[in-house]
């Protein structure tokens, strides 16, 4: 069977359940064209070399944006086309190239310190532990709106500084705007004008907040990124040797919306996925009930086997030979993350689960000068969550297998997750 | 004796205990073996990292003891501070310098090189003349730095001219370097580049002396007080470092019947020591600076690279080869030389050979802004790649240049600036 055709089925819903398959026919030929012109590479080797290519871009990914008239002139001919420019010109950094991207990229990268990251593990182990005693005296639950759902936005939320009380709000927005990193969700009309909504209002959102963080400094990653201050210097006693670089308001607000979008989809899938992988194999899960050390390396594999970012899309701009073709300049990239992390030819019996796997490099965070910045924060939302989760569930079974998914093909995971048990241990 | 392939090894002696020999060695046991293994080295040190020396260690920041780790599967016999002073083939057998005899089944050769004296003995004995190569060089230097020095005098234009010249303004230290071809770092990077760096070194203080030449070095009492160039003029100084090269230790090898002069130990491009007349050594292999072999990159000319990298590489395929039997294939060594050096607040990679380009452009960045990729051409092909600070898109054009591509590879590639291609 060609592959041609094989990506189509990729983005089909109703392949959501187990792509991997697919995956495995794409393989046979490492660098496949598609019939609309997209180049989609499966193979860990040339998607490793690839994440480092100057020729693959981040930037201007083809977007087909349709005009649609409002009916109002000042709208249509001022408002939306300025608006449309200025998102253009100030789109987050994992939508730049260098040396843009590098510049905001470094700029997060210091607000986002390691010991701030550090000192999150307690507080999400609060949050867990919260979450999990509500589900005492129920016989069911559903692990993502009652569990994964609820935890990454409460932790993003605190380490960007949004007031606990505009939590839900930011839940809600966070949703919609996920959709705006789903490629085949971008080109949908009605999603667009959503998220244009959306966009709109928590930019408002936003602007209020950064200037209440520059009127009152707090000990968090706004704060740092509109004052140009280190972690833990809000105050501004010591101002950086380099010069106290800032964001301006855009680039700001992209990048908060990013960290909120990033920083929430993807752990709310690997925290499911990984729930919805054990439960299948329950002598993982009793292993990790038993030996909680054992969480960051079935994290790793978690991330290789169910990684909760499928694939990337990035655009050549100047042609690449590779693997036998060239992919010509202009083409769309598709990064098949999740396929290279099944690659025969990198990972022995790749369709296998097994945490105590060597050398496990997958793609799970990306790689090259894209690679996840929140991938620590991650991996502590992770395994906190998933020990908890084995500690205190008496008996957890999966009510629906495989459980319902939500349309995203990049961003995969399950919509719901059901899960009966017989009760919770205490915290 | 037979000159056909022998039977599987039980005795492997590695003769060179650096960074060559001791990754030769734990390539050995990776690859399996079990047999008894020898290092002997002419240092009385345990193997140690060479790159700190010049920068950390010579600045105080780290201990001049820069063990490298071995692995507890190493279990290997240490012969330190004892060199090699004769081979015989025939008789499989490496004497030392205490006239101990060692014999082998399998003998790696990786003795490296030493620092090229300063060609007049009597200035070179003088106090505050060195050379800097190994650790108790570099410790002794660094102590001469701590006391304060009026100026360091560093003769030669290569990297360790330039690494040491950045440590001294670190430390704040009054220096000259003087570069007697007036092209520095122009083996390494080629004119173009070499220069910026010279530049740079400029910026930061150094006072660069582009054809300077000693005459003579001027003492009191047996120690340096300065040099007088041979345009005459003066320089007060109390510490010279003569940074003017490397000599390959291969004196051991005279009779031994190898092809081995100042250019190097002669292997093939599966590390096996080759005779004058061409034929293989049996079980004679070369691995590290002192290797020198037909060079797939560059058309097969015999080159010997003195790189960090090659020299771990180089090692693990002689080590591959010299468990070998006659059912596995041989590994051919085809890494393609890189280096990096870091000096004044800047790291500088190159990937591939520069030397003999023809046109060179720069791929990404500019060389004003010190942050840049420049491609190095020859004859239309891409053959090497270096870069300041942007190192990371060197795996790509390390790709493009082992598959030959043209030269520039790469066009329209993002933060490309307008491509002009110069002189190299």
């Amino acid at each position: 069977m060609s592959c041609t055709t094989l990506f189509e089925q990729v983005l089909d819903p109703d392949n959501r359940a187990n792509p991997y398959p697919l995956f495995a026919q794409l393989r046979r030929q490492p660098v496949c064209r598609q019939e609309d012109g997209t180049y989609v590479v499966s193979t860990h080797a040339e998607i490793a070399r690839l994440v480092s290519d100057p020729r693959i871009s981040s930037e201007d990914l083809p977007d087909p944006q349709k005009f649609r008239w409002t009916g109002h002139p000042i709208t249509d001919l001022f408002v939306r086309p300025i608006r449309a420019e200025i998102r253009r010109r100030h789109q987050p950094f994992i939508f730049r190239d260098p040396p843009d991207h590098d510049r905001l990229r470094g700029l997060v990268m210091r607000a986002f310190s390691p010991e701030r990251v550090r000192r999150m593990r307690e507080e999400t182990a609060d949050l867990t532990n919260e979450l999990i005693g509500k589900f005492a005296g129920k016989a069911q639950i559903d692990l993502v709106d009652d569990f994964s759902y609820p935890l990454p936005v409460t932790v993003i939320c605190k380490l960007l500084g949004v007031p606990p009380e505009d939590e839900p709000q930011f839940q809600g927005w966070a949703t919609q705007l996920a959709t705006a990193l789903e490629p085949n969700q971008r080109a949908d009309e009605e999603t667009q004008a959503k998220n244009e909504q959306c966009f709109t209002e928590i930019s408002d959102f936003l602007r209020d907040l950064i200037a209440k963080k520059r009127k009152e400094p707090q000990d968090d990653i706004l704060t740092d990124l509109a004052n140009g201050t280190k972690p833990g210097n809000a105050s501004g006693d010591d101002p950086d040797e380099d010069g106290a670089e800032t964001m301006n308001d855009f680039d700001l607000i992209a990048t908060a919306v990013l960290l909120l979008v990033a920083g929430h989809e993807t752990t709310v899938n690997l925290i499911t996925n990984s729930v919805l992988t054990l439960l299948r194999r329950p002598e993982h899960w009793e292993r990790l009930r038993d030996d909680p050390g054992i969480a960051p390396r079935l994290i790793e594999e978690m991330l290789r086997y169910e990684p909760p970012v499928q694939y990337r899309t990035r655009l050549a701009v100047a042609d690449i030979p590779i693997a036998g073709v060239t992919i010509p300049k202009d083409a769309p990239v598709v990064l098949l993350l999740a396929s290279g992390n099944r690659d025969p030819a990198r990972f022995a019996d790749p369709d296998r689960f097994d945490p105590d796997r060597p050398d496990n490099r997958h793609l799970g965070f990306g790689g090259g000068l894209h690679y996840c910045v929140g991938a620590p924060l991650a991996r502590i939302e992770a395994e906190v969550a998933l020990v908890s989760l084995a500690r205190r569930l008496k008996n957890p079974r999966l009510v629906e297998d495989p459980p319902p998914y939500r349309p995203g093909a990049s961003l995969r995971g399950p919509r719901h997750l059901c899960l009966a048990f017989d009760g919770i241990a205490d915290a | 004796m037979t000159a056909g392939p022998s039977g599987p090894p039980e005795r492997i002696l590695v003769v060179g205990a650096s960074l060559a020999g001791l990754s030769a060695a734990h390539a050995l046991r990776a690859e399996g073996f079990a047999g008894a293994l020898t290092l002997v080295g002419d240092e009385p040190h345990a193997p140690y990292d060479r790159p700190p020396l010049s920068k950390q260690v010579l600045r105080g920041l780290f201990s001049p003891d820069t063990t490298l780790p071995r692995r507890p599967e190493l279990r290997a016999e240490f012969r330190l501070g004892t060199p090699a002073s004769r081979l015989d083939c025939e008789a499989r057998t490496v004497t030392l310098a205490d006239g101990s005899t060692l014999p082998y089944d399998r003998l790696l050769i990786a003795t490296g090189t030493r620092a090229r004296p300063w060609p007049n003995p009597e200035e070179a004995s003088l106090d505050g003349v060195f050379t800097l190569r190994t650790r108790d060089d570099a410790a002794r230097l660094s102590a001469r730095f701590k006391a304060g020095p009026k100026r360091v005098v560093l003769v030669g234009g290569g990297f360790i001219g330039f690494e040491v010249a950045s440590t001294c303004r670190d430390l704040d230290i009054p220096v000259s370097l003087l570069v007697r071809d007036g092209q520095p770092l122009a083996a390494a990077l080629g004119p173009r580049l070499g220069g910026l760096v010279g530049t740079i070194a400029q910026e930061r203080g150094v006072d660069l002396r582009l054809g300077a030449e000693i005459e003579r070095m001027d003492s009191e009492g047996g120690r340096l007080t300065g040099v007088t160039l041979k345009d005459g003029e003066r320089i007060e100084a109390d510490l010279l470092v003569a940074a003017i090269g490397a000599v390959r230790n291969v004196a051991w090898l005279e009779g031994s019947g190898l092809a081995a002069d100042e250019g190097g130990v002669l292997c093939d491009g599966y590390c096996r020591a080759i005779r004058a007349n061409g034929d293989i050594v049996p079980d004679v292999f070369v691995a590290g600076d002192v290797a020198r072999w037909p060079n797939p990159h560059q058309g097969e000319a015999l080159v010997a690279v003195e790189h960090w990298g090659n020299a771990r590489a180089q090692a693990e395929a002689a080590a591959r080869n010299m468990l070998a039997g006659p059912a596995t294939g041989l590994t051919r060594h085809d890494h393609l030389p890189d280096f990096w050096s870091q000096q004044f607040g800047l790291t500088i990679k190159l990937v591939g050979l520069a030397d003999g380009a023809d046109s060179l452009a720069v791929v990404h960045g500019s060389l004003d802004a010190r942050r840049f990729v420049a491609l190095y051409g020859r004859e239309g092909r891409t053959v090497a790649a270096a870069s300041i600070d942007s190192a990371r898109w060197l795996p790509a054009y390390e790709a493009a240049i082992r598959e030959g591509a043209p030269f520039p590879p790469i066009e329209g590639a993002i933060d490309q600036p307008r491509l002009r291609i110069e002189e190299p």
